[in-house]
Parts: structure tokens; sequence; C-alpha cells
């Protein structure tokens, strides 16, 4: 056995609103530069939908995520390693920028520069790759709340074994709202496809990163990673990918993301699990196991064996009290209520997720929900279960069905206890939890107190190098030192890039104009 | 007047052919080390094919795989001595396979650099979004192809190989620094020359262009584990705790055997 520990995340899916504001918060912070424009960490996607980039979940199409051989070993989807050299030339599986969407700013200039006319100016928008006007065909975000047909969502990968079609009649439509952002996976596939060997996980809190010094560029670890969670940056001929707000976990601070999540959703805690079985867990033969697996692979931070290990292994002291504080693991683990997403890629992955509820208490109050052993009838939710179990679990419904209960029951007993001023212990009985377990449970999901939610471990810097080098050093930068993140002109590349940063002929010209205007009328 | 000319043409055959080679070599090797050394950020492929596959699939296949033939078979052809290779083959043999196998090569390599050529001056998206060097080497590239190319017929017209063993003969001279080696080569076609120049260019051109990203051929990829893990900052050992003064002191954890890697294979 050997122990390692990682920062994991949880996502109360019951409780996000859509409102992108960890979206755009990443992208303010880690992604607002030349080349990675188009590229979101961290996205919001309305479900059911294609999702960001187009199709992502159909690994028929991108070859993401593992494939178990016939003689019971992984291989990456997209091949052998003599495969994915072959194709190096020319990745037969990348998507297309277009795939995600072509970047795009507005000419706002002509606001300013238009001549009187009729009509308003309009900003019209203008491609950041060639500095032409475009039509904008496609965007991060092309589905929000049921956007586009029915028919075309409708592809979406979740609703393999569901007669769709019902789904389509506005009585029957569903959604719920799908925050992504890298798995940080315990068997990674974008770190196996690096020919250049530059992704990596790291030991300490298994943030998955990549070494920008390293990387070549080669694009393989876009196809292999079956989130599409890694980015290739055209400008600076780099992959990149959500690194975990790293510098902010190493200080015990939560993701940038997590700290601003208005609906309180996002949950960081520590898990200790075993590194030696991860082979094991992850080859299993059926995919419908794969989430039993991972969950046999926590270890229980309690049991004075695994920290007798953990420390002979090296987990800091720090982070063992994290993780018998961690919510991450009650939430996955003793209450079973949080699930990785698609582990069926057998990536391993770890953010998870607490499956939406439809909104069912004044459905059922009003009867337009069945009942069943004193609870909602889940299989007549507004959202089928089958959906959430291609989602979730391989598409084993059981265990979506009995957190969907466990949710339930939680409102059920409170409601009960805060508006009837009674216990209901026995629909507790029902879902196999006792009243002090729902009431914990309560305080993290619906409560979520701040420091409920996010408990991480410093990673004592202090200890693990001398802060006397750093000394006028540049803090977080690309490259070696001084980069601000853009390759600049030197010696040995010339200049950077044209496009992005030449504004186009047409705002081009309508400055000039306007600074001519301004030269010749002083007194403005 | 033709005095002039001559000296002149004398003095530009001994610096291209005995004193360029050394300059390029010499800008080759130390400037791509220090591109390595000090900027390994921009040390990449510089693919653009998420921006745009048409044309990129077959072009740059078909590229990569000829332009990799054609690389060793100038290097085998061109640096194999003479006496490690006439036991088995004739020199005329030699020439012509050389111009066959090449040939094949460099008629693939010529539609391939096209369609990349192509795409890159004439789609908007790649053009706008390349580099002065970008452009340049793959101009410069065509050019050497097609010199080459020019100068198969060449080849096929002196069947006693008297110029491919010149040119063999000219090589190893350089790389044996051998003074006079330049006069190995006088009297050759014009396209012999001007291939040999440009090439010597190319190398010059390397480490200031996309063409390093070749020093980086993963091929000890093959070789590796799926997985990597690193500890941060490239440590080789988690340090624990440290005893501070004033506390009890923390016992030393016992640092488990070193495994850095979790295979999945």
């Amino acid at each position: 056995m050997k122990i390692r520990a990682q920062i994991a995340m949880v996502l109360n899916l019951d409780k996000c609103i859509g409102c992108h504001t960890c979206s755009v918060t990443c992208k303010q912070v880690w992604t607002s530069r030349e080349g990675v424009e188009y590229a979101w960490f961290n996205n919001v996607e309305t479900k059911p939908g294609i999702g960001y980039p187009k199709d992502w979940e159909n690994q028929e199409k991108w070859k993401g995520g593992w494939t178990r051989k016939r003689n019971g070993t992984l291989q990456p989807k997209i091949g052998a390693k003599w495969r994915i050299l072959a194709n190096i030339f020319a990745n037969p599986n990348l998507p297309e920028i277009d795939d995600y969407y072509e970047p795009f700013t507005f000419d706002y200039t002509h606001l300013q520069t238009a001549p009187e006319s009729e009509t308003m100016p309009v900003a019209r928008p203008v491609s950041l790759l060639t500095g032409e006007r475009m039509e904008i065909k496609w965007g991060p975000n092309w589905e929000e709340i049921l956007g586009t047909e029915f028919r075309k969502r409708s592809a979406d990968r979740n609703f393999d074994g569901i007669q769709k079609r019902i789904y389509g009649e506005f009585e029957k439509t569903f959604m719920f709202y799908l925050p992504r952002l890298c798995e940080h996976c315990l068997n990674p596939a974008c770190v196996a496809s690096c020919p250049s060997g530059s992704i990596y996980k790291r030991e300490e809190d298994g943030i998955v990163l990549i070494d920008q010094e390293k990387c070549r560029g080669w694009r393989m670890c876009v196809s292999a990673c079956p989130y599409k969670k890694i980015y290739y940056n055209w400008q600076s001929g780099k992959a990149e990918k959500c690194i975990f707000c790293y510098p902010r976990i190493e200080a015990g601070e939560p993701t940038v993301c997590s700290e601003t999540c208005v609906g309180r959703i996002r949950y960081l805690g520590v898990m200790l699990y075993d590194a030696d079985r991860i082979q094991q867990a992850a080859s299993v033969e059926n995919e419908q196991h794969l989430y039993q697996e991972q969950l046999d692979l926590f270890l229980d931070p309690e049991d004075p064996q695994v920290i007798a290990q953990a420390r002979a292994d090296g987990v800091p002291e720090a982070w063992l009290e994290a993780a018998r504080r961690s919510p991450v693991y009650r939430m996955a683990i003793d209450w079973k209520i949080a699930f990785p997403l698609h582990p069926e890629y057998r990536t391993l992955p770890m953010v998870w997720y607490v499956p939406p509820l439809s909104p069912v208490q004044s459905a059922a109050e009003a009867g337009h929900v069945g009942w069943k052993d004193g609870l909602p009838d889940i299989e007549a939710l507004r959202i089928p279960v089958k959906y959430l179990a291609n989602l979730l679990t391989a598409g084993a419904e059981a265990p979506v069905v009995s957190a969907l209960q466990r949710m339930m029951a939680m409102r059920m007993h409170m409601r009960a206890r805060t508006v009837e001023s009674r216990d209901d212990t026995a629909i507790l009985a029902r879902v196999g939890m006792t009243a002090s377990q729902v009431e914990a449970m309560y305080q993290t999901l619906a409560i979520a107190n701040y420091e409920d939610r996010y408990v991480i471990p410093s990673t004592h810097r202090e200890y693990a190098e001398n802060a006397f080098d750093l000394k006028s050093s540049c803090g977080f930068s690309f490259g070696q030192g001084c980069y601000d993140g853009r390759t600049v002109g030197n010696l040995f590349s010339a200049s950077g890039p044209s496009a992005g940063r030449m504004a186009p002929p047409a705002i081009r010209e309508a400055n000039e104009a306007a600074a001519a205007a301004a030269t010749q009328e002083p007194g403005r | 007047m033709i005095e002039l000319y001559d000296s002149f043409t004398a003095y530009l055959q001994g610096f291209l052919f005995g004193i360029y080679p050394y300059i390029c070599m010499g800008v080759f090797l130390i400037g791509s080390l220090i591109r390595f050394d000090r900027d390994q950020y921009t040390w990449r492929s510089g693919s653009s094919q998420m921006l745009r596959a048409r044309q990129l699939r077959l072009g740059s296949n078909l590229f990569h795989y000829s332009i990799i033939f054609l690389f060793f078979g100038h290097l085998i052809g061109l640096l194999t001595p003479h006496w490690g290779y006439e036991w088995a083959i004739r020199p005329e043999t030699k020439q012509l396979l050389a111009v066959y196998s090449g040939g094949a090569a460099g008629i693939v390599c010529f539609v391939g650099l096209s369609l990349l050529l192509h795409r890159r001056l004439f789609d908007p998206r790649i053009r706008r979004t390349s580099t002065f060097a970008d452009m340049a080497i793959l101009v410069l590239l065509w050019v050497q192809l097609t010199l080459g190319l020019v100068t198969l017929p060449f080849s096929l017209g002196h069947e006693d190989a008297g110029i491919m063993l010149a040119l063999a003969a000219w090589s190893q001279a350089i790389l044996t620094f051998q003074a006079r080696a330049s006069e190995l080569v006088i009297g050759l076609p014009f396209p012999y020359l001007a291939h040999l120049v440009l090439g010597m260019t190319l190398f010059l051109l390397t480490p200031f262009t996309r063409l390093v990203h070749i020093f980086s051929a993963p091929v000890w990829y093959l070789f590796r584990s799926w997985q990597i893990v690193r500890l941060r900052g490239g440590a080789t050992a988690r340090p624990g705790p440290v005893p501070r003064p004033g506390l009890a002191p923390v016992p030393a954890p016992v640092l488990a055997e070193q495994r850095p890697r979790v295979p999945a294979e």
C-alpha cells in the first residue's frame, strides 16, 4: 500500500443556479490571454446538450479516456504508444477551434466613431484569429438554458438507452447545469498520452499540471482527455489546463471557482487513497463497477493503520487532520451522494457531483409525482434517472436513486422538524440514515458554511523551500522567470503572431481617424 | 575583368564551401543549446492543426514522413565513408538507389510541402497567426526541396557516380576539418551548389525557428511508463516536518521506498 493524498472537489448540482461566476472569475484570473481566448478551464453547460467543445462526451468520435484491452490491461483510447507517435504529425482526433468556437470581440470603436445615421450604430463581431468581421455561429455556452432546438441538443450521449423523443415536448422538458473543470484524475489519460512527458500528477496534492517548459505542443493530451479539458494555446504552441489554482491551494485557500461560487455548491477536501491499487481499480471489466472500485480506493482517515501508513509515506500531519474533516469524504463515502463524472472513461476523476433533484416539493404536493414507500417516486421525477446514471455511474441507476432518496429524505425530515416540529425518523430509516447523519448532511449541503465547504491544509512551503532563494523572483509566471504569459519577440522566436494583438483594419482606421480629428480640434 | 571575376568566384567558393559550413554548424549547435537552456518556453512544434485541420492531415504526414526519409538518406549517403560500403555495393548502383528512392521520397515530400505552404500562405487563419519565421522557413524548405529535385537529372546524366562521390568526400572532409575541403566541389553543376548553400543555411536558421522541434522527437516515450508523478518544484524527496526550538521534537517520518511512477500498464 502506498498512500497519497489529493485535494478533491464535489459540486452539488442540486444547488447550481448556472450564474457562470465560476467560469468568469476563472477566465479573468487564468485565461484572459491571447491564444487561450477560446479556452475555459471552468465552464458551465446546460444539460441536456452537446456541450463544449461540441459533443465532447462522444468518445467514439474524440477517442478520449482509456480502453480496456481484451487481455485486461488499459491503453489510451487514441491508441498504443507507437500509434500515438505515428499520428504526431497530424493528430486525427484533435478538435478544431470551431468545435469550441472561434474567439471574437466586438468593433466597439465603431459606436464612438460612426457618423450620424438614422439607425443606431452596431458593434459588429470581429474574429480574434484573423481580425476580420465574422458571423458568430457557436459559442462556449450556446445551449444555455435549453437554447437551440431539441433535435440538436438531444445528440447528448447521456440520452443513450432513453426514449428521448418525449423530452423534446414542452411539458416534459428538463434541464440542469453542469459546471465542468479538469478532473485531476487518479489515472489521467492526458499524462499517459504526452509524448514529451510534460504532464504530471503532483505527489503532494494530486493536482495534474503541464510543465510549460517541457511541453512541445504534440497535442495528444487534447485528444486523450475525455473531458476535453486540455486546451492548445495556439499562440504559445503549448497545452494548457486547469491548474486547480495550485498557488491558492498551497496557501490553504480554495480555488477561484470555489471561492466565488455564489450558490455555495463547491466543496474541497482531502482524500487519502491507495496509489498501488489505481491500475487494478481502473481496469475492472464492468464499467458500472468503476464507481465502486474508486470508492474502494479511498481510505478511511480514522483508521489507525491508514494513519500509520500515511505517515510512513510522508503525508503531513495537517493533511491527515484535514482528511478526517473532509467534506468530500463525507459526501462520497459516508452519505454516498456524490459521484464521479463519467467513470466509464476509466480515468478515476476526482471532481465529483451530487446529482440534482428535480423541482419536486410543489410538484409532489400538487399530485404530479407518485409516492412510493413514503417517498416521492424518484423514477417519476422530471429528470430521468437513467440520464443521471449515464452521466455519473456509467448507467447504473441504483446508486443514483439511493442518493436522490437520501437528499429527498433529508428535505422531508428537516421540513417536518421546522414546519411541524416533529422528527420523521421513519423516512430516515427507509433511506438507511440516522437523524444525526442527516443533520450533518443538512449542515453541509444546505447551510454550507465556508469552513465546512473548504477544508484545505496549507502545504507548508516554509518547510519545502528556502524562501531566501525566492528573493527578487517574479512569483507566478510562465516559462522561466519573468514572462507575462505571451511569447514576445526575442532572439529565438522572431515576434509573436500578429492577429490577436493587431486591431482589425476597420478599428485601426477608425482609431486613426479619431486621433486625427482630435488633433484638429484641440478645444475638445 | 575576367581575372577579377575568377578571383571573386574562387573566393566565394572558398568561403561558401570551406568557411560557411563551420559558421552554420557553430550557430546551429551553440544556438540550439542556448535556446534550450535559456528559453524552453519557446521550444515547440508550433502546430496550427487546431486552427485549421484541412490540408494539414495529408500535407503534414506526407511532408514529415518523407523528409525524415530524406534526412536519413542524406545522412547515411553522404557520411558513410567509401570503404564502408564499397565491398557491398558499387558506387553506380548506390547512386541509382539514391536517385530513385530519394526521388520518390522527394516527390512525396514536394506534394506535402506544397500543400502546407499553400495552407500557410492562403488560409487567412493560418496566415494571420503565423510569424515571419514560420512562413520564411517553409518557403526556404520548399525551395531547397525543389533544388534537390532539380539535381536528379544531373545525377542520372553522370552514370559514373562522380558527383555523388565528390559530395560525399566534401561532406566528410568538412566534418573531419580538412583544409581545402572547398576544392572538392569545384565545378559541380549549379543546382548542387545552391542546394548545398541553402541546406547549410537551414542549419544556420534552425535555432531561430520552430525547426528546433526536430531535436525533441519523443522517441523515448515508447519506453516510459504511462503515468508520471512528480514532487512539487522537482524535489526528489518530500521534506518532513522540521523540528523547531522550544517544541517537542517531531519524529522523523520513515520514508517508504521511492516510487515516482504509477504504471497503469
